[in-house]
């Protein structure tokens, strides 16, 4: 395998992954607020459909991506509005919602199957894209995949580092400390809930109008369910998910090379790959090895080594608070 | 006079409450459908037709019943533990391979073949549970994304043997495996695909489920483990092993839901051999509000829509997913509207729980806290 190759590999592997950092990041805001948003699979299906659809009539991407997010808070006001204000079960109401989003999906855009429709144009960075190596990896991409990790970054800023971020976190570790605080812990979950699920909306409509393009009928059934898990692996941390976002893409890349290398395995053994991973990777995130690995390094850096690796889930996540 | 006064509003509302999400269920699909240029009614009517049209339809409506009203009946068991089993699907999807492994590799008299069948695919069901509870339990990995994952294998699994070992001789079509030998199919009634054996088995293990809930201590504990992890395990209840009971006992069930589906519904191993039964067992039991007397109508009010809205897209050019929406929002408006007293609507406090599991308590975190272990 000469550089060019593995340049390509990498870059594909980055491009891959776009969408489902994406997606993490807005389920890891979600709940970090303490709300869990459990209809990500047809909540992704939805935004998929319903992107391409308003993508292709309109002639505009964007408005195919505003569609997207639109429909991704709405399902994510759902789920809020279930949980705070009803007092239902918010992981039922997750679970119906994952499952109605896949039927909707199948329903609505049963007649824009198999078509061509508008694509995100590719853009990349002046100067920066010339750099070696790096350049074409991270900066000869589109504007999704620059979204993606300036996502990431921005999150984690905002999260650790600003007061509304400590709202955030406080509404989802500690409702009644914050709420004493003079914090709004349920509309701070709203409001965190809706965003998150806008962002897990332009996840699935970033599949449709640029990694995969078009609309079939299940376009992505499935990767819903793996960025939940991811979103655990990466301990609730945005930059930690969109580890294992990549790390997960990564592994795609290896069985698409895997394949190539030994065609007589049958397709099926590696297909079983990414959900022999997800097994693997939460008995990870559930073992202590991660906290085992924080104690071998040095001492300096083992809190922020600790806070990064974080695999506490927050604690009042999927609980309810009263405001009386 | 005073006898119509004393019905207020609030009274009538709260009575006629439980149809309010049946409605606008049916008005949710009836905008679909006017989208999409069809009168609903006569959308509506090709589904009532397609279940109940003739003989042939409602016999076909009972076949797709059984194998749901099964597994409904095994999650009552996981739910009431607090778990939930959404791997309930790749359970009935392991059953389904065992049974044809049995049909395709063995040869013995009928009655012991089926029997044989039967229970390798209870077991099959049973020990892909158990895994499911074993990687919570042991793993600390919730059973949800442990279910799922294996649902996802299983078919996986399917797909592989129907291409691979047990492709049919003349070559794989991809679809299924060549049909098994007659003996071993489950005696059918008349010309369908309803095996009255398994009717009688379902109702076997509705009995048994309600026995065991009712009037053993297994159901008690069952029913401390689902309201309350920490004082289950003051009250001395084992959770590991309960989970994994409750689990075992839910997959054996849908296990044999497969084998019905594998050898009554279809004559051989289908790439679709479940075809989202598993999750629709799941909807059948939320819309139940977790009640097993309401399971069996339930279950057979959705047989009847799934199996309906089969010939949708011959009669109407519409994608038979229609079907599933309209079970999937009614259950979404139950979930959201369907205890009128949380709303306010109707006198009264808030309904604390109607011997329903606390589904919102520690026992159904959506996310492994963990289990109160003895040390």
């Amino acid at each position: 395998m000469n550089e060019s190759e593995l340049i390509n590999i990498l870059d594909s592997i980055v491009r891959n992954s776009a969408p489902l950092i994406i997606a993490v990041t807005g389920e890891t805001i979600t709940e970090r607020s303490g709300v869990v948003n459990l209809s990500l699979d047809g909540t992704m299906l939805m935004a998929a459909m319903l992107g391409f659809v308003v993508g292709l009539e309109s002639g505009n991407v964007w408005l195919g991506f505003l569609a997207g997010a639109t429909i991704g808070a709405f399902f994510a006001f759902i789920i809020a509005f279930g949980s705070i204000r009803l007092r239902q079960n918010q992981v039922a109401i997750g679970f119906v919602l994952a499952l109605l989003g896949n039927d909707l999906s199948a329903f609505l855009g049963q007649n824009y199957t198999r078509i061509p429709g508008p694509v995100v144009q590719h853009f990349g960075i002046p100067i920066l894209k010339d750099i070696p190596i790096i350049g074409p990896i991270l900066f000869d991409q589109d504007l999704v995949v620059y979204f993606a990790f300036v996502l990431v970054f921005i999150s984690w800023w905002y999260l650790n580092r600003t007061q509304q971020g400590l709202h955030l976190r406080g509404a989802g570790e500690r409702p009644e400390a914050a709420f004493a605080r003079g914090v709004h812990v349920n509309r701070v979950r709203y409001l965190y809930t809706i965003i998150g699920g806008a962002l897990v909306g332009i996840a699935g409509a970033s599949y449709s109008l640029d990694i995969k393009i078009g609309w079939s009928e299940g376009h992505t059934e499935g990767l819903g369910w793996i960025a939940l898990a991811i979103v655990i692996f990466g301990g609730w941390s945005p930059i930690g998910g969109a580890l294992g976002a990549l790390l997960f893409g990564a592994t795609k890349a290896l069985v698409t090379v895997l394949q190539r290398t030994f065609p007589e395995v049958p397709v099926v053994t590696f297909n079983a790959l990414p959900w022999v991973l997800m097994i693997a990777v939460l008995l990870l995130a559930g073992s202590n090895a991660l906290e085992r690995l924080v104690r071998i390094m040095p001492e300096s850096i083992q809190p922020s080594l600790r806070r990064l690796l974080r695999v506490q889930p927050p604690l009042a996540l999927g609980t309810t608070f009263d405001e009386e | 006079m005073n006898r119509i006064r004393a019905l207020s509003w609030p009274q009538i509302l709260q009575w006629l409450w439980p149809f309010v999400p049946a409605i606008a269920a049916l008005l949710f699909t009836s905008v679909l459908l006017l989208i999409f240029d069809t009168t609903p009614a006569v959308a509506f009517e090709a589904i009532f037709d397609g279940a109940l049209g003739d003989a042939a339809k409602r016999l076909s409506v009972m076949a797709f019943w059984v194998p749901l009203l099964l597994s409904s009946t095994g999650l009552i068991i996981t739910f009431r533990a607090g778990l939930w089993n959404i791997g309930v699907e790749g359970q009935i999807i392991l059953g389904a391979i065992a049974a044809s492994w049995v049909a395709l590799k063995l040869d013995a008299p009928g009655p012991l073949l089926i029997g044989v069948e039967l229970i390798l695919a209870m077991s099959a069901g049973a020990l892909w549970a158990a895994l499911v509870a074993v990687l919570k339990t042991r793993g600390r990995v919730h059973e949800i994304f442990g279910g799922l994952a294996l649902n996802f294998l299983a078919i996986i699994l399917t797909n592989y043997l129907i291409s691979g070992p047990w492709q049919p001789p003349e070559g794989g079509t991809f679809r299924g495996t060549a049909p098994f030998q007659d003996k071993a199919l489950l005696p059918l009634f008349e010309n369908s695909r309803f095996s009255p054996l398994s009717l009688v088995l379902a109702f076997a293990a509705l009995a048994l489920v309600i026995i065991a809930l009712r009037g053993t201590f297994w159901g008690l504990k069952l029913k401390a483990l689902g309201k309350n992890t920490y004082s289950a395990y003051l009250l001395g209840v084992s959770s590991e092993r309960e989970i994994i009971l409750a689990m075992m006992f839910c997959g054996a069930l849908a296990g044999l839901g497969g084998a019905v589906r594998t050898l009554s519904w279809f004559d051989s191993l289908r790439q679709s051999i479940s075809g989202g039964i598993g999750f629709l067992a799941l909807l059948v039991v939320m819309l139940a509000n977790y009640n097993i007397y309401a399971v069996p109508v339930i279950a057979l009010f959705f047989a009847a829509v799934r199996v309906g809205s089969i010939p949708l897209q011959l009669r109407t050019q519409l994608h038979s997913s229609l079907g599933g929406i309209l079970t999937g929002v009614m259950v979404l408006f139950v979930l959201l509207f369907g205890d009128a007293r949380k709303l306010g609507i109707g006198r009264g406090r808030p309904a604390e729980e109607k011997g329903a599991p606390e589904v919102s308590g520690s026992g159904l975190d959506p996310f492994s806290k963990e289990i109160v272990k003895g040390d």
